[in-house]
C-alpha cells in the first residue's frame, strides 16, 4: 500500500521490560474494600503471563473501583461514567498488540454502562472486563445499583428496592460473551486464575467479582459471601455447555457459585475486522498519497 | 453568466434520486462547474422528492432560484415547481400519467408532453424505465449531448450489463429524438467545456479528507445528514486501511474514537445535533485528557428529532458550550466540498498539535449537495508525522508536562517507559489524580489552577493556527454580508446578482467560528458600511458570538429556519432593501 512508511513498534514480549507493579500512586478505597483484593488478582494475573507493563491498558469509569488503574504501573485510561467499554475498544482497534483490561463498577458496568457491556460481548472484543460488583454506589455513598438486592434499603430506597436485579452472568452468557466467570474478593488466588486465564482467553473474557462495600452495602458483606459461595470447578460443572451455564448463573441464594460458567471459541471483532488483518492499525501506512485514482470514482 | 438549471420532481421510489445524479453527472462531465441539490422527505415511499442541478462555464455556489427545464413524474411536483420555471423554460410530462391545465403553465414557458410510458412500454412491461425516456427529453432540452448522458446512464448501472442497460440506453434514445422532433433546446443551455469535473457531496469530501489527513479509525451511528460519511468510508474501508465501526449509539461511537486516538491512529466520530448531544460529555474528557479527536457535527433542523431531512445552522451555540466546564476546542466551518476537504485535513492537524478535540460543522446543505471540484483541490499528498515522537529521555515523563504552549508530550501505549494515565479527573503533570485525597489541599489548590491555565493556553494557539476571516468581493462595498457554513454559497450567488444589478457586495466569511478571530472581525465590520448578518437559524447564533467577542453588533439580520436553503434571491433582495435604508 501507498503512503508514508510503516511505523515501527517495540515488541510485544520481552522479559528485560518493566513488568506490572504497583504505581507510586496509595489506593485510596476504604481499609477493607473488596477492591483491594481485585487489584491484587489483576497484578497477580499480569505478572504470571509476563506482559510487560508497557503492553498493558487498564481502562475504567467513575465510581470507587474506577480508580484502579491509577494504583498499577500500566498504561491507563479512567474515562468517564459507563464509557470504560467502548474507550478500550477503540483502543483495541487501534493496537491489537496490546492487551486491554477494562475495570470497574457494577454502576458503571450495569447502570449507565449496560448497553455497552451488552454490544462488547456481542462483538467478542478480544479483551477483559473485571467488575468490581458490591451491588451499591458507594462513590455517591450509598444508592441503590443495578445489581442490589430486591428490598435492599439504600438511601435512594428507603422503603426496599422494587426492582430485580440485573444478572450479569446470565446477561452475559445471553449476550455472547465467550468467557464468563464470577471471583470473589475473599479468595484472591482464585480470582487471580480467572483473570489470568480471561485475559489469555481469545475473545472478550468478562470477570464479575463480588467485592464487598464495606461502608454502604451492610448485607453482601464479606461473611455473607464466605458463607455462601463454592466453585464450579469442585462441582462437577461443563464450562462449554451454554444451557447449563445459564443454569448454574439464575443460581443465587443459600449458595452462589463463582468460577468458570462459560467458555466458548469463536472468532474474535479483531479477527473479523479484515482491515486488522494488515496487522495492528498503529502501525499501518497512513494517508492517501499516490492513490489518485480514488477520485475516478467522481468524474 | 449564462446558466442552466434542470429540475425533476416525483414520489419517494420514482427514482429521481438517480434522474438527479444521472443529469448532475452529465453536466460535470460536460466539464461545467454545477450544484446539486438533493431535496427528500423523512419517507422512504411517497412523498415529494425532487432536485435541482444548476450548471455554468463560470463557478456556481448554490442551487439557484429557477429552473429552465422541469421534468414532472407527478401533478404535485408541477403545481410545486412551475412557478420556478423560467421565461423560456419548458417542463416535461407524460399525459398517459395526468395532465397539466393550460392555465397552470406560466406565461412565457411551455409543456411539452413526453409519451414516456410508451417508450418504455417498446422495451419491457417495467414502468421505471420511463425515467430513461424522460431523461432523455430532459437532456435535449438541457444542451446534454446524448452520447454524455449515456455514458453516464450505462456508467450508473456499474459492471451490469444486458438489456436493462440496453432498453435504458434505447429508452434515452428515444425520449432524447422525441424531445428534438417537438421541442427546442432551452436558450440558457451551455455547451460542453473542458474537460470533466469531479462532484462530490460535502459528505464523500469530509471522508475523502479524513482518509487523505491519515485517519484510520471512524466511528459512527446512523444519522441523517451524517450516515453518508460513514457509508463512504466504510465501502472504502478495506482498500485505503481504515476500521470503520458502526457503534450502539453515539455515545459509543466517540468514545471509541476517543480511545482509538489514544492507542496511537488519528480517529474521527460523525452525526447530528442529535447525536452530538450524546457526545457532549465525552467531548470534555478529549480535552481534559487532552486527546486528539475531529468529531463532524452536520446540522438539521431541530430542536430534537426537528426536521430529518432537512438543513438549518442552529447547534452553532451547542457546539460552542458542548461539556461541563472548560477546555479549548476549536470549530471549523467548511462551505462547500473543496473547503470541506482542505478543513477535514485541517481538523486532524488541528486537533493533533493542540492535543484537543477539534469541530467541523457542516450542515445537510453542505453535507448532501454536490459540488463540483478540480482535481487540483484535492491534494492527496498530506504531510502525516508519525505519533510514535516521544521517547524516554532519562527523566521521569510527564504526560501532562507544564509547557508555554500548553502542549506537553504525548506518549503512546505500547512505548516502553513512558507509561501514563489518563485521567478524566482533573490531574497533575504526571497525571495522578488531584480529584479526591489531594482536592481542596493548598498547594494541589494551586495546582488545579495551573492545570486549567495550561490546557486553556493551548486556544491562543488555536487561534494563531487557524484562518481568520475572508472578505469576498470587492473591498468597497454597500452592502456586507456575514455567513458561514453553506449559507456563504448562496451568498456568493447573490453578490454576482447584485453586481449586475449596480450593487456592490461583500460577503464576510468566517472559516473558523472558534477560536472567533474577535480582532479580525471587528476590523471588517468597523470598514463594513452595511453589515448583514445571514445565518440559517433562530436568533443569530454567528451574530451573538461574534457581540459576545468584540462588541459589536450586526443591525441587519436575514435569518431564516424554515428547513429549506437560502436561496440568491432571498439574499439579493435583502441587499437591495438595506441598500435603501442609507449607510451605518
Amino acid at each position: 500500500m501507498a503512503g508514508s512508511s510503516a511505523i515501527s513498534l517495540p515488541p510485544t514480549v520481552g522479559t528485560a521490560l518493566p513488568m506490572l507493579g504497583k504505581s507510586d500512586t496509595k489506593a485510596t478505597w476504604c481499609p477493607g474494600c473488596g477492591d483491594f483484593g481485585v487489584v491484587a488478582a489483576i497484578e497477580m494475573a499480569v505478572k504470571r503471563l509476563k506482559i510487560p507493563s508497557h503492553n498493558v491498558v487498564l481502562v475504567s469509569g467513575i465510581g470507587c473501583s474506577s480508580n484502579l488503574p491509577h494504583f498499577l504501573s500500566s498504561y491507563g485510561f479512567h474515562a468517564i461514567h459507563g464509557r470504560s467499554l467502548p474507550v478500550a475498544e477503540g483502543i483495541r482497534w487501534a493496537n491489537h498488540e496490546l492487551t486491554v483490561i477494562a475495570t470497574g463498577g457494577d454502576g458503571d458496568g450495569f447502570g449507565i454502562g449496560c448497553g455497552h457491556f451488552v454490544h462488547t460481548m456481542r462483538r467478542n472484543v478480544d479483551m477483559t472486563y473485571v467488575t468490581m460488583d458490591n451491588q451499591i454506589y458507594g462513590l455517591t455513598t450509598g444508592q441503590a445499583s443495578p445489581t442490589s438486592m430486591l428490598g435492599q434499603k439504600t438511601k435512594s430506597t428507603p422503603s426496599g428496592v422494587i426492582e430485580s436485579p440485573i444478572d450479569p452472568i446470565a446477561l452475559a452468557i445471553a449476550s455472547g460473551a465467550t468467557y464468563v466467570a464470577r471471583g470473589f474478593s475473599g479468595d484472591v488466588k482464585h480470582m487471580a486464575d480467572l483473570i489470568q486465564n480471561g485475559i489469555s482467553h481469545k475473545g472478550f473474557a468478562f470477570i464479575d467479582a463480588l467485592s464487598p462495600c464495606v461502608t454502604y452495602n451492610k448485607i453482601n458483606t464479606f461473611d455473607f459471601f464466605r458463607q455462601r459461595v463454592y466453585k464450579l470447578e469442585n462441582s462437577g460443572h461443563d464450562p462449554s455447555n451454554r444451557a447449563l451455564a445459564f443454569e448454574r448463573s439464575l443460581e443465587w441464594g443459600d449458595k452462589i457459585p463463582i468460577g468458570l460458567f462459560y467458555r466458548a471459541e469463536r472468532p474474535t471483532y479483531e479477527d473479523l475486522e479484515q482491515v486488522l488483518n494488515a496487522g495492528p492499525l498503529a502501525k499501518q501506512p497512513t494517508g492517501l498519497k499516490g492513490r489518485e485514482s480514488l477520485l475516478d470514482e467522481f468524474v | 453568466m449564462k446558466e442552466i438549471s434542470v429540475r425533476a420532481g416525483g414520489q419517494a421510489g420514482d427514482g429521481i434520486a438517480s434522474v438527479g445524479e444521472t443529469v448532475t453527472r452529465s453536466l460535470s462531465r460536460m466539464g461545467l462547474h454545477v450544484f446539486g441539490l438533493n431535496a427528500y422527505q423523512s419517507v422512504i415511499r411517497g412523498g415529494h422528492v425532487w432536485f435541482q442541478a444548476r450548471a455554468s462555464k463560470d463557478r456556481v455556489h448554490s442551487q439557484g432560484d429557477a429552473c429552465d427545464v422541469l421534468y414532472a413524474l407527478d401533478h404535485q411536483t408541477a403545481e410545486v415547481h412551475l412557478p420556478s420555471l423560467s421565461s423560456g423554460g419548458t417542463v416535461v410530462f407524460d399525459p398517459e400519467k395526468f395532465a397539466i391545465p393550460p392555465e397552470e403553465v406560466p406565461v412565457g414557458t411551455q409543456a411539452l408532453a413526453v409519451p414516456t410510458l410508451e417508450i418504455a412500454r417498446k422495451y419491457t412491461s417495467q414502468s421505471i424505465l420511463q425515467n430513461a425516456a424522460g431523461l432523455g427529453a430532459t437532456a435535449f432540452l438541457s444542451g446534454i449531448p446524448l452520447d454524455i448522458l449515456q455514458r453516464t446512464l450505462a456508467d450508473s448501472f456499474g459492471k451490469k450489463k444486458g438489456e436493462v442497460v440496453d432498453w435504458n440506453l434505447g429508452a434515452s434514445a428515444d425520449g432524447y429524438a422525441y424531445a428534438r422532433a417537438h421541442a427546442a433546446v432551452n436558450p440558457n443551455a451551455v455547451a460542453p467545456s473542458g474537460a470533466p469535473k469531479l462532484l462530490l457531496t460535502g459528505n464523500q469530501a469530509i471522508a475523502l479528507g479524513a482518509a487523505a489527513a491519515g485517519c484510520k479509525f471512524l466511528a459512527q451511528y446512523p444519522m441523517t445528514p451524517a450516515s453518508t460519511i460513514m457509508h463512504w468510508m466504510a465501502a472504502h474501508s478495506q482498500e485505503i486501511g481504515v476500521v470503520v465501526k458502526q457503534a450502539e449509539d453515539e455515545l459509543a461511537a466517540i468514545n471509541m474514537a476517543i480511545g482509538a486516538s489514544f492507542g496511537g491512529v488519528r480517529a474521527m466520530t460523525a452525526t447530528s445535533g442529535g447525536g452530538f448531544s450524546l457526545m457532549v460529555e465525552a467531548l470534555g474528557m478529549a480535552g481534559m485528557t487532552e486527546t486528539p479527536v475531529v468529531v463532524v457535527e452536520s446540522q438539521r433542523s431541530g430542536p430534537s428529532t426537528g426536521l430529518p431531512t432537512k438543513t438549518e445552522q442552529g447547534d452553532l451555540n451547542l457546539m460552542l458550550g458542548a461539556g461541563q466546564g472548560e477546555f479549548p476546542r476549536a470549530i471549523l466551518a467548511p462551505s462547500n466540498p473543496a473547503e470541506a476537504y482542505r478543513m477535514t485535513i485541517r481538523a486532524f492537524e488541528l486537533a493533533e498539535a493542540w492535543q484537543t478535540p477539534v469541530l467541523l460543522a457542516s450542515d445537510f446543505h453542505l453535507s448532501e449537495c454536490t459540488s463540483t471540484v478540480d482535481r487540483e483541490e484535492l491534494d492527496l499528498d498530506v504531510e502525516i508525522p508519525s505519533l510514535y515522537a516521544v521517547e524516554p529521555n532519562g527523566h521521569e515523563y510527564k504526560r501532562y508536562l507544564y509547557t508555554p504552549t500548553g502542549v506537553s508530550p504525548r506518549a503512546i501505549p505500547g512505548q516502553p517507559g513512558l507509561n501514563f494515565i489518563a485521567g478524566s479527573d482533573e490531574h497533575d503533570e504526571k497525571g495522578h489524580l488531584i480529584s479526591d485525597v489531594k482536592s481542596g489541599i493548598p498547594i494541589w489548590v494551586a495546582e488545579r489552577t495551573k492545570m486549567m491555565n495550561k490546557r486553556m493556553s493551548k486556544l491562543a494557539g488555536l487561534a494563531a493556527s487557524t484562518e481568520g476571516p475572508v472578505l469576498e468581493g470587492p473591498a468597497d462595498a454597500g452592502v456586507t454580508f456575514v455567513a458561514w457554513g453553506s449559507t456563504a454559497g448562496a451568498v456568493r450567488d447573490a453578490l454576482r446578482i447584485l453586481a449586475e444589478r449596480g450593487v456592490a457586495a461583500n460577503l464576510l466569511f468566517l472559516p473558523t467560528i472558534y477560536p472567533l478571530h474577535g480582532a479580525a472581525v471587528a476590523a471588517h465590520l468597523a470598514r463594513a458600511k452595511r453589515p448583514v448578518l445571514v445565518e440559517a437559524n433562530f436568533s443569530g447564533q454567528l451574530g451573538r458570538l461574534i457581540r459576545a467577542e468584540t462588541g459589536v453588533e450586526i443591525p441587519n439580520r436575514l435569518l431564516k429556519y424554515d428547513g429549506e436553503p437560502f436561496y440568491p434571491h432571498e439574499i439579493v433582495q435583502k441587499g437591495i432593501e438595506v441598500m435603501g435604508r442609507g449607510g451605518q
